[in-house]
């Protein structure tokens, strides 16, 4: 048996019915410990006093924002060269989540920027490529909703999605290109000296952690609901029929 | 391919509408503004790249429409498909045709609104050269976006939500070139780079509108 066999929809429905409490449980389990070790147990930042508390919600958001849309980005690979249906749907069902972290992401770094830049927006080459990227979830979510044959939507949205992508990193490094940044690198790779201390590092890393298992369980969550859309549909053309 | 290159240039020219009206929307959009934002000379001539840039893009979008919906409702679109020239040089023309009858003229036509909005005399040829290589661009990714939205009665405002973020890249080197120009900077990074934007356009985009269309028409 192959790994390819769980894409079954009859399997799919199987396997994660048990498995979506707990990842619903730990991502809580997680986000709970993250988000209350960050607020209440950790040290106020020298010069950016409490706001560098939001980092928790930031910074998780915001990697969840690009990993949504990589997701779908092989999940529309997966339909276009091997036809498993709950791909396209698990594709489908992970844009909205993408554009609330987005959003998320957005919103939070308006927050903090006001106090911390003084202005709540810039046209900084990060925070305008993820207006486009929120622009190319949009997008994507719109010709999604306007074909009603799911088959053509769903090649329909995966070429647009590989396309999205190619343009999505072109943006990204054309703004670099258009303006200088005020939004500060990095602050997490492995490698770097400049890296946040570990008192800030540690319950961000387990924010992170439930953020990717809230991101999976909804996406999982939503396949589900849409494999159940997807049979009543064909239980009512098939009542119509007869 | 000349034969549909050149059928594609007389139903624009014949059919009436598209061919003029770019023209025309370009220069409505670039006169509103002096009205919109005031007619000092100084910031006009700041702003004029920019806005010379969005009102070609936003002249491009409006015809995009038409590439693909004429042929498809009329069939000749099935007949392309089953054509022995691919689906893939197809859409190539196409692009080209678009290209020819809004790009080419709005390139053209250009530097005389830029004289509307006072821009800088050095950027003249920055203007010139850099809607002459990005134009063709809009209009290949243009075409896919028309291609996606084909079989959509309402396809209209959908396409400019898929293809505006797809300008995104061109226009931002676009208006870099020419206020650089304007400046008295080196433009030629930018300039390069965008034409890297337009030749990957045309090497790539193609395959993706042909798809797209095999789809559609299944």
């Amino acid at each position: 048996m192959s790994m390819w066999e769980y894409a079954n929809p009859k399997l799919f429905m199987g396997w994660t019915r048990p498995v979506l409490p707990w990842m619903f449980a730990s991502a809580g389990v997680c986000l709970v410990v993250g988000l209350v070790w960050g607020f209440f147990f950790t040290p106020d930042d020298f010069r950016q006093g409490s706001t560098v508390k939001i980092i928790y919600l930031h910074v998780p958001s915001a990697l969840m924002a690009i990993n949504a849309w990589i997701m779908m980005l092989v999940a529309s690979l997966i339909w276009v060269v091997r036809r498993h249906h709950v791909s396209a749907l698990a594709a489908r069902a992970a844009a909205p989540v993408g554009v609330v972290f987005t959003l998320i992401a957005l919103f939070t770094g308006g927050i903090w920027g006001q106090p911390m830049w003084g202005t709540y927006w810039a046209w900084d080459p990060r925070l305008t490529s993820f207006l486009i990227l929120f622009l190319f979830y949009l997008g994507y979510i719109a010709l999604w909703e306007a074909i009603e044959d799911p088959d053509t939507a769903a090649d329909l949205t995966s070429v647009l999605c590989m396309v999205g992508s190619v343009f999505a990193i072109l943006s990204r490094y054309a703004v670099l290109f258009w303006n200088q940044g005020l939004h500060q690198g990095a602050s997490l790779s492995l490698d770097k000296e400049e890296n946040i201390s570990d008192v800030f590092w540690f319950p961000l890393l387990v924010c992170i952690a439930g953020f990717v298992l809230l991101f999976v369980a909804l996406v999982l969550m939503r396949t589900r609901t849409e494999i159940r859309a997807r049979r009543i549909r064909a239980l009512e053309a098939r009542a119509r029929r007869a | 391919m000349i034969a549909l290159l050149l059928r594609d240039l007389r139903l624009a020219i014949r059919a009436g509408g598209g061919f003029g009206l770019g023209l025309a929307f370009f220069l409505i959009v670039v006169v509103l503004v002096p009205f919109g934002v005031g007619p000092e000379t100084e910031l006009l001539s700041r702003i004029a790249p920019g806005i010379l840039w969005v009102a070609s893009l936003l002249a491009a979008l409006l015809s995009l429409d038409r590439i693909f919906a004429l042929d498809y409702e009329d069939g000749s679109l099935a007949l392309l498909a089953t054509s022995p020239l691919p689906l893939e040089g197809a859409a190539m023309v196409k692009a080209l045709a678009h290209w020819i009858t809004t790009g080419l003229p709005l390139t053209l036509a250009a530097p005389a609104l830029g004289f509307l909005l006072s821009l800088a005399p050095e950027a003249y040829a920055y203007l010139l050269v850099s809607l002459m290589i990005g134009t063709p661009a809009l209009s290949m990714i243009g075409t896919f976006g028309a291609a996606l939205t084909v079989g959509l009665r309402r396809g209209g405002l959908l396409l400019s939500l898929l293809v505006l973020p797809l300008y995104v890249p061109t226009l931002i080197f676009g208006a870099e070139a020419v206020r650089r120009g304007a400046e008295g900077l080196d433009p030629t990074g930018a300039l390069m780079l965008m034409a890297g934007i337009t030749a990957g356009s045309f090497a790539l985009l193609p395959f993706a509108t042909a798809a797209v269309l095999r789809i559609n028409l299944r």
